[in-house]
């Protein structure tokens, strides 16, 4: 038995299963460690990936080659854009996936992988190698050991892990899984920065017992917009299915979801309950989310708001499982039944799993690289909620990244980053890193100063060539990214050729196309000669036209951060000493250690005056 | 490595009653240790801010502190009597300790006790380095960096007023208005699109636009009375434009309160330009007297009449003198012609040989009678200038672009605001508009130096004198 690796990673969940499968595609030998094999892929929250700016994450993660996109395309149970009525750069793709199917596809997904190893077992303790104090050794409960050179840190909410139910409360990971109490003590010896989150998740109630006639129904789109750049969404849903079914039935598969609303009732049961939700009676230590918050605290900071939304959202296509999006609660079993009492349609909902609220350990994040490495310890990477993040697409995207890196240590290559210019995922992993977070951190489209740079359909053009590059994405690939690229700028070009009379004025198509109240769709009555493309194909070169006057304005604002962003800053730069700058500019510093002046400027409590002050400094110097 | 400590002479470079010589860094009270003695003992280790003392002044090094004095073949020499006066860090001008010499002004002794304190450590100060470093350590804001500069340079005691209420942040205030309400703005609409389970509302479009109206007019006002602001700040520049021999001299003679000009019967006795800044009522003018305007043989005064015409489309006010008690030439109607007449007033000179109202109806820019020579009719032409320029709604204490570098700053501010207004009532979504209100947030940060470039910040502290 060969007990060394490359790379080991613990845990197999979101960040875990990217992380593996960059690592040994790049021809790393890699292990992943999961306590369970039966939780490989695991959603023990919303049965959906994507949504507001986190579709964005996902197509990037496809892009650069990750596996999230496809395996959600292929398990999806029902497809919707988001964002429609706003403008193109928030458009965003969401799936409500079968959370079962997701799970199993993935782990078949990595058991598949040359070069991947996916062995059950709870690693207890992770120290310094003996004998090569360049590796790391890893050791399971049972004693066995393993050594490689890097280890990646992707242990979810599994770390000291307390879940909470009114003021009951007992040691346990999510979905019932049991928690990793030892691993936590490890990496206090080591000095690893710990601080405590918390999250939570809603009631899944059974579908007989919903009245549905009360709720609106929520359908899926009509034409589907696949995370994947890879190839259509219909061959590969319908290979998922075991079936073969024709287009039509593609719409069919869309399962509706269902919208329903809290009540004054609600609100009155939970102003009357709320000394038994552990949040508001100081139970629980960890901090809770802002952008993701439970029922009560809802009710409590919008007090004003009549009601809430609630939706109702298949768990898979082989269960009655229902999740209630929005009723997230950490209030006593008897009250969630209360509550759900004063809902439409749920009035007799049967709770098969209660709403709970969790607590566990994580990193703090100030303490990585933006490869996500360790600034202190060589070879030790972090990624997903163990950094402070929250939700699915934040922690592949982590995992992804920091398989890569540790790949490239291992390999010798260059490090590998993305700026908050190019990618979410850029966006996501500086702001970790440079700010770090008191609170499970969720990637939000305001948190992108580039919107329009960063569109969900642009994602392949800004990254494929990356993921080329890396070797995650194929010749083939690549081949058809760059034929669509082509098609692109030939329609752009042909647009900006053919001249037409419109409203009594000559005017090519591409100045047409300008204008905010015409679209692609509108003129094509006038537009005989047009080529039959792709829908992306016509998103793109429809929202490059429109805006360019804006993507323009943006690429400029991109360049004047870069001035920053060129400028290192030493890893050894005494900020205590330069006394010109603030204290407080000098703590934040000297806490996140920024690589460059523009990740310095970006943290808060630095502000600009800080900034050209550090650019005097290191002028002078 | 802490900056160097700076000196220099912060009094004018000319003999004066007293001269102050302003040392500035962490090694200033060691400096005036080494070259200050007190009449009465000082214990350095404990000064207060805003400490004064009487004392000697030394060449260095100075007797109590050198303590291989004796070997020396001369004691140090007294340089003056002086006042010296301790700033200790952070409460200072420059947030460093500050250390200033109040010297007798005279310009060897000066020099003298500048040449001590840089042999005791002191490095001379660059252009505008004392400001430059309050800047740097937060002393100061761009704009109110720049009011220093301002206010140093002022003319009148109009422009001082507006410098300081520019020191108080009357600008800085201003732009934050205007600012806070932008970042508002881009809040909102971040909530927006960020929600779309939760039901946040959407920003009704009147509200968009009201809030991009109001930004696009405050920095509109801003901008359209910078002209006149700067008439104030600067100065105005004034052509004193007229035929030959009408008293344009005899004008600016009087104005000046000296024989400034060569005054003659001679027709084109002027030939070069004479500049003078005079003073009228609030006002700064900052008059050229031309070469008179006329068909001429003579190369020199034919140059002289060319700078003339320069002048006179360059000025901010013309004042063009006629002759009152002569009928008009035809010279003279082609010269009006080349005035503009938003900029002019026209001066009939000699009035009291003649009888004036017979020119009424001669031109539509305002008419003044007046006597170079008696001294007549100045309180008129102060009232037609003020009125012509609008310099009588001029509000010192309102903020104000003092230079060229914030009204560019405020121009292209108010540029993103109103394409972005065009956008929103184009109707483009938010994500277009949230670009250009973004950029606009960035050009008013720009303005007030809190995200202003280091090749800004260079610009701006070259144009300083040394000594500030």
């Amino acid at each position: 038995m060969n007990n060394t690796y490359d790379i080991i990673i613990i845990g197999a969940g979101h960040a875990g299963i990217e992380a593996g499968l960059a690592a040994a595609r790049l021809g790393c030998r890699t292990a992943i460690f999961t306590q369970s094999l039966d939780a490989v892929g695991n959603m023990p929250c919303n049965p959906s990936i994507g949504g507001s700016s986190k579709g964005h994450i996902v197509r990037e993660i496809d892009a650069l080659g990750g596996e999230m996109g496809k395996v959600a395309d292929e398990t999806t149970i029902q497809f919707r854009m988001l964002n429609l009525g706003k403008g193109p750069a928030v458009h965003s793709p969401r799936a409500q996936v079968d959370r079962r199917a997701y799970a199993d596809t993935m782990k078949l997904r990595l058991e598949q992988q040359e070069n991947l190893h996916l062995i059950q077992g709870e690693v207890t303790s992770i120290t310094h190698c003996a004998l090569r104090i360049t590796h790391w050794q890893v050791t399971l409960l049972t004693g066995t050991t393993y050594t490689a050179q890097c280890v990646i840190l992707a242990t979810g909410t599994f770390l000291r892990a307390r879940v909470h139910i009114g003021q009951h409360n007992h040691q346990s990971g999510p979905d019932g899984l049991p928690a990793a109490m030892q691993l936590s003590d490890s990496l206090e010896q080591l000095n690893v920065p710990l601080q405590r989150f918390k999250t939570g998740t809603p009631p899944r109630v059974n579908r007989r017992s919903i009245d549905f006639t009360q709720t609106t129904e929520q359908p899926g789109d009509e034409n589907p917009t696949p995370f994947s750049f890879e190839e259509p969404i219909s061959t590969r849903n319908l290979a998922c299915r075991g079936g073969n079914l024709p287009p039509e039935a593609i719409k069919l598969s869309q399962t509706p979801c269902h919208l329903t609303f809290t009540t004054e009732q609600t609100k009155q049961v939970i102003l009357a309950n709320l000394h038994q939700s552990p949040m508001y009676s100081g139970i629980i230590d960890g901090i809770g989310a802002r952008y993701c918050p439970s029922i009560e605290d809802k009710i409590v900071r919008f007090a004003d708001k009549e009601r809430h939304n609630l939706f109702i959202e298949p768990c898979g296509l082989t269960t009655n499982e229902m999740y209630l999006q929005g009723l997230s609660s950490s209030l006593p079993k008897d009250v969630q039944h209360q509550i759900l009492q004063t809902i439409p349609g749920l009035e007799h909902a049967e709770v098969m799993r209660p709403a709970y609220a969790i607590e566990y350990d994580c990193v703090n994040p100030l303490a990585l690289r933006p490869t996500l490495e360790f600034r202190e310890h060589l070879g030790l990477f972090g990624a997903g909620q163990f950094n402070g993040s929250s939700g699915y697409e934040e922690a592949a995207a982590q995992g992804l990244m920091a398989g890569i890196n540790a790949a490239h240590k291992i390999l010798d290559r260059e490090e590998f980053t993305l700026g908050r210019h190019e990618a979410y995922i850029g966006i996501l992993i500086d702001d970790l890193v440079n700010k770090g977070t008191n609170e499970p951190y969720r990637m939000m489209t305001s948190r992108a100063e580039y919107r329009l740079l960063l569109r969900h359909d642009t994602a392949d053009r800004r990254l494929t060539p990356h993921g080329h590059k890396l070797g995650l994405i194929s010749n083939e690939r690549f081949a058809q990214y760059e034929a669509k690229q082509a098609q692109i700028e030939q329609e752009k070009q042909r647009l900006a050729s053919v001249r037409i009379i419109w409203q009594g004025k000559s005017a090519t198509l591409f100045e047409l196309l300008r204008r905010p109240e015409l679209d692609y769709a509108a003129l094509a009555n006038h537009d005989p000669e047009r080529p039959a493309l792709p829908a992306e194909v016509i998103t793109n070169v429809e929202t490059d036209i429109k805006y360019e006057g804006y993507l323009k304005r943006q690429q400029a604002q991109v360049q004047e951060m870069l001035r920053l962003e060129h400028v290192p800053l030493p890893s050894d730069l005494d900020y205590q000493a330069i006394t010109a700058l603030r204290i407080e500019a000098r703590q934040k510093l000297t806490a996140a250690r920024p690589e460059t002046l523009g990740a310095a400027a970006r943290i808060s409590g630095v502000n600009p005056a800080d900034v050209e002050i550090l650019l005097l400094y290191l002028k002078k110097k | 490595m802490p900056n160097p400590t700076i000196a220099a002479i912060a009094t004018a470079q000319a003999p004066g009653g007293i001269g102050v010589i302003r040392i500035s860094g962490h090694a200033a009270f060691d400096i005036a240790q080494r070259l200050f003695v007190p009449k009465k003992p000082l214990d350095y280790s404990q000064l207060r801010s805003h400490t004064m003392a009487y004392g000697t002044l030394h060449d260095f090094p100075s007797p109590q502190n050198q303590p291989f004095f004796d070997a020396y073949e001369a004691p140090p020499q007294v340089v003056d009597d002086i006042i010296c006066l301790f700033f200790p860090a952070p409460h200072s001008y420059t947030g460093e300790h500050v250390v200033e010499f109040q010297c007798h002004g005279g310009m060897v002794v000066m020099q003298r006790a500048l040449q001590a304190v840089f042999a005791a450590g002191a490095q001379p100060a660059g252009p505008g380095e004392f400001t430059r470093r309050a800047y740097e350590n937060g002393r100061l804001n761009l704009t109110q960096a720049e009011a220093v500069m301002q206010l140093i340079a002022a003319t009148s005691e109009q422009a001082a007023r507006a410098a300081q209420a520019a020191m108080g942040g009357a600008l800085s205030q201003a732009i934050d208005q205007t600012r806070a309400a932008l970042i508002a703005l881009q809040a909102h609409i971040s909530a927006w699109v960020d929600y779309p389970e939760e039901d946040i509302p959407a920003l009704q479009s009147e509200e968009i636009s009201n809030i991009l109206q109001t930004a696009q007019q405050d920095l509109h006002a801003l901008i359209a009375r910078a002209p006149r602001d700067n008439l104030m700040l600067q100065g105005i520049n004034t052509a004193l434009v007229g035929r030959p021999n009408v008293g344009k001299s005899s004008l600016l003679n009087l104005l000046a309160g000296y024989d400034r000009a060569i005054v003659t019967p001679t027709p084109g006795t002027t030939r070069d330009t004479v500049t003078e800044t005079v003073q009228l009522g609030n006002l700064t003018l900052r008059l050229s007297d031309t070469a008179g305007i006329r068909h001429t043989e003579d190369a020199i005064e034919a140059a002289g009449v060319q700078r003339s015409r320069t002048a006179l489309a360059q000025a901010d006010l013309i004042l063009a003198v006629f002759d009152a008690s002569q009928p008009l030439t035809a010279e003279d109607h082609e010269l009006l012609s080349q005035c503009d007449s938003t900029r002019t007033i026209v001066i009939f000179n000699k009035c009291d040989l003649c009888d004036i109202s017979a020119s009424g109806g001669f031109t539509s820019a305002p008419t003044v009678p007046l006597s170079a020579l008696h001294g007549i009719g100045i309180p008129a032409l102060t009232q037609a200038i003020e009125q012509l320029l609008n310099t009588s709604s001029f509000n010192p204490n309102e903020a104000m672009l003092a230079n060229e570098r914030q009204r560019v700053c405020a121009q292209q501010a108010l540029s993103a605001i109103e394409e972005a207004l065009t956008a929103h009532q184009s109707g483009y979504p938010l994500d277009a508009i949230s670009i250009c209100i973004e950029d606009a947030i960035t050009q008013l940060f720009a303005l007030t130096g809190e995200r202003a470039t280091d090749v800004v910040v260079d610009e701006v502290f070259a144009r300083f004198c040394v000594g500030k």
